[in-house]
């Protein structure tokens, strides 16, 4: 299960004694280590990149609200797929094609959108963006379906399948469009992408965040009064009251900063244009809020982890993970479960092809490449351990965090295309040797 | 003997399973009464794995007939064994060594609430329950069992099939990772069982515990049987005989 939750004490107050403070904080509020050092990394990626900017460009562009709100649309993409990729890697496999599959889902639903549905329903129609979204995520799963099907049934092991579909979708993408750029999407489509018009606003963003503080303090709520149900050693009143200030700070942060990022004047001339409002002197102050493409990977981490934590299924891809044969012996089908996870898996993709597409404006054969490089970088970075049966949504999508933010820093400092190739490769192997180190001296 | 008349809790006629040409369990025929332990005997590879997770549905015999209180069986799948009642401990210990006691406990079998959603803590309080008669030192309830000893886990697998109301109860090589205070837990906890009425196959090697455990035992070797003998008829070389020679002296002699 989660390896957060060690040496919690039998009886509260009697084990402390010989424990440093420092060890008592992370027992009493069973925050893990590894956490820490995510956040502590993510922390120097961005002080470090900010500074870098300050000494050698006279200008430091990273920690900006413009930055780090693009930083967060960025990353959505990556962090959905990471999301299922925690699930693949948990039960000991590993998907490759994903980038391919968003490829593929991309051309596919720009396919319908742009030159099938405006046939039958008129350019425009309200319904376009919805059923291209449903085609897109429904053609994701069948892939997955389909690849996990030969995984499972044909014990093809899922390294070759799913590199077999790496070339096989991306070669299938070219093939449908002919190598065409399909654009520009529907307009409501590209909502979703993010940009301007594709975020909340100031009170959307609030709302958001306050229902993100409620639900902390309700999640730890709850937990207290279970502990007392059922007389489980209680956490400490002060230990508590840390988790949920901390949650709530984050949440009301996260408010404060995409609330401080202005519309450009360009866009604020032309909407006030649209609707017949006057520029006030000094300019008009709109904020982008959370971006739709945010948004969607929250509640698709929300989703995930309730799934993964609270639901048989999730039981069920841990109990594989941790040990194949056993999980058969209980009754679990686990190959079932494997044409299930893989199905997951490449809807994720589909949804993932949802954003990027309509981000860009349009859908190229060529969305998505090597970004399984990145999903498995970022899965593996947030915890999940390629040895199979450990791993969080949540330290997915930290990692795919960490994952951006390296790759846009690079970008905004000036490095070029095959430095960063270098740093994230480089990267990628050192956070899985930090892994192994860090499970050696936890046993 | 008049203890095992009537209807036999579990009847495996005529069993029979190949692997690649290899005759693992040959036309092999035991059976078990309520209340009952039978000891299964051999050498490695004497086929006695095999038949018994034929009976736990993890393999699929070729031919033969199985028989639950007097009705045939199908099983084809470990949880159609256990729609029987019947529950495996594995020499290998199925724990998921990922995952906590609770969870282990009640794998495939997950307490849910009104919601569907897995309910961990009444699976907790119920592992502590049922640990507390089992095995009452027990305390590691939120550590993976990775982090348990080799007795520890046995509880937990024991735990199983004991807190599902098993009627018959499997146990391969249950104390083959044990030290001498944990072997001796877990023969009490047979006992335990036996006394409630459960039929239990026993699979060991160590003959003298065999002896001191089961009523019957029943020898195979390369996965024919070889016969099968109340324990207060024989001595513990008879049954090394069987073993080693595939046959009893007695028997022979007599």
């Amino acid at each position: 299960m989660s390896d957060a939750t060690q040496d919690a004490p039998a009886h509260p107050g009697t084990t402390q004694t010989g424990k440093t403070a420092w060890t008592k904080f992370l027992t009493a509020t069973e925050i893990d280590t590894r956490l820490i050092g995510m956040v502590a990394a993510l922390l120097i990626i961005w002080t470090g990149f900010h500074l870098y900017g300050v000494i050698v460009n006279d200008f430091g562009a990273f920690l900006t609200p413009r930055n780090l709100w693009n930083l967060s649309v960025q990353t959505s993409s990556i962090g959905i797929m990471a999301c299922g990729m925690v699930l693949v890697i948990i039960t000991r496999h590993i998907d490759l094609s994903v980038g391919s599959i968003l490829g593929f889902c991309a051309i596919i639903m720009g396919t319908v959108q742009v030159n099938i549905l405006p046939q039958f329903l008129g350019l425009g129609h309200p319904a376009i963006w919805i059923i291209t979204v449903l085609v897109g995520i429904a053609m994701g799963a069948c892939i997955g379906a389909f690849q996990g099907a030969l995984i499972a049934y044909g014990a093809i092991p899922a390294f070759i399948v799913t590199l077999g579909g790496l070339l096989v979708w991306r070669g299938s993408a070219f093939l449908v469009a002919r190598g065409e750029t399909i654009s520009p999407v529907d307009e409501t489509f590209s909502l979703l992408g993010g940009g301007p018009y594709g975020a909340i606003g100031a009170t959307g963003s609030w709302i958001v965040g306050l229902i993100a503080c409620a639900a902390v303090v309700l999640l730890v709520l709850n937990g207290r009064r279970q502990r007392t149900k059922f007389r489980f050693p209680q956490h400490p009143v002060w230990a508590d009251t840390f988790i949920a200030v901390v949650g709530c700070a984050v949440a009301i942060g996260a408010v404060l900063l995409v609330n401080s990022y202005p519309w450009p004047r360009g866009i604020v001339r032309r909407y006030t244009q649209a609707e017949g409002i006057e520029i006030p002197e000094g300019g008009l102050f709109i904020s982008h809020g959370f971006a739709i493409p945010v948004l969607i990977l929250l509640a698709v981490g929300i989703v995930m982890t309730v799934l993964l934590r609270r639901t048989r299924f999730g039981r069920y891809v841990f109990a594989i993970g941790g040990n194949p044969e056993a999980a058969a012996l209980a009754g679990i089908n686990t190959q079932w479960m494997t044409v299930k996870i893989f199905a997951i898996m490449g809807g994720l993709a589909g949804l993932s092809a949802v954003v990027a597409s309509a981000r860009l404006n349009s859908a190229t054969n060529a969305l998505g490449t090597l970004d399984e490089l990145y999903v498995i970088a970022a899965a593996v970075i947030g915890g999940t351990s390629l040895a199979g049966g450990v791993g969080t949504v949540f330290g997915a999508i930290l990692g795919a965090l960490v994952m951006q933010s390296l790759q846009s820093g690079m970008v905004l400092i000036g490095f070029d295309a095959g430095m960063q190739q270098v740093v994230v490769g480089s990267v990628l192997v050192l956070a899985v040797f930090l892994d192994i180190l860090y499970r050696r001296n936890s046993k | 003997m008049a203890k095992n008349q009537g209807t036999p809790l579990v009847d495996l006629r005529n069993i029979s399973i190949s692997f690649g040409g290899v005759q693992a369990v040959d036309d092999v025929s035991i059976d078990l009464y309520p209340g009952e332990v039978v000891g299964l005997l051999g050498h490695n590879g004497a086929g006695k794995s095999t038949l018994i997770k034929i009976l736990a549905g993890a393999y699929r015999m070729d031919s033969g007939e199985i028989w639950i209180n007097g009705e045939k069986a199908d099983i084809k799948t470990p949880a159609d064994a256990r729609d029987y009642n019947i529950e495996t401990i594995y020499q290998t210990l199925a724990l998921a060594d990922n995952l906590d006691a609770a969870a282990n406990l009640f794998l495939g079998r997950e307490l849910t609430t009104r919601l569907g959603l897995v309910d961990d803590a009444t699976m907790e309080s119920e592992t502590r329950k049922i640990m507390a008669r089992l095995n009452p030192n027990f305390q590691k309830f939120s550590v993976p069992v990775s982090a348990l000893s080799g007795g520890q886990r046995q509880s937990v697998a024991i735990a199983r099939a004991v807190y599902f109301d098993a009627k018959i109860v499997i146990m391969d090589e249950p104390t083959a990772a044990l030290g001498v205070h944990e072997t001796e837990m877990v023969a009490e906890i047979i006992k335990e069982l036996k006394a409630q009425g459960l039929g239990i196959f026993l699979i060991s090697h160590d003959t003298r515990e065999m002896m001191a455990l089961c009523d019957r035992v029943s020898v195979m070797k390369n996965g024919a049987l070889v016969g099968t003998e109340r324990v207060e008829d024989v001595t513990e070389d008879d049954i090394l005989s069987m073993i080693i020679l595939g046959k009893n002296p007695k028997r022979e002699a007599a």
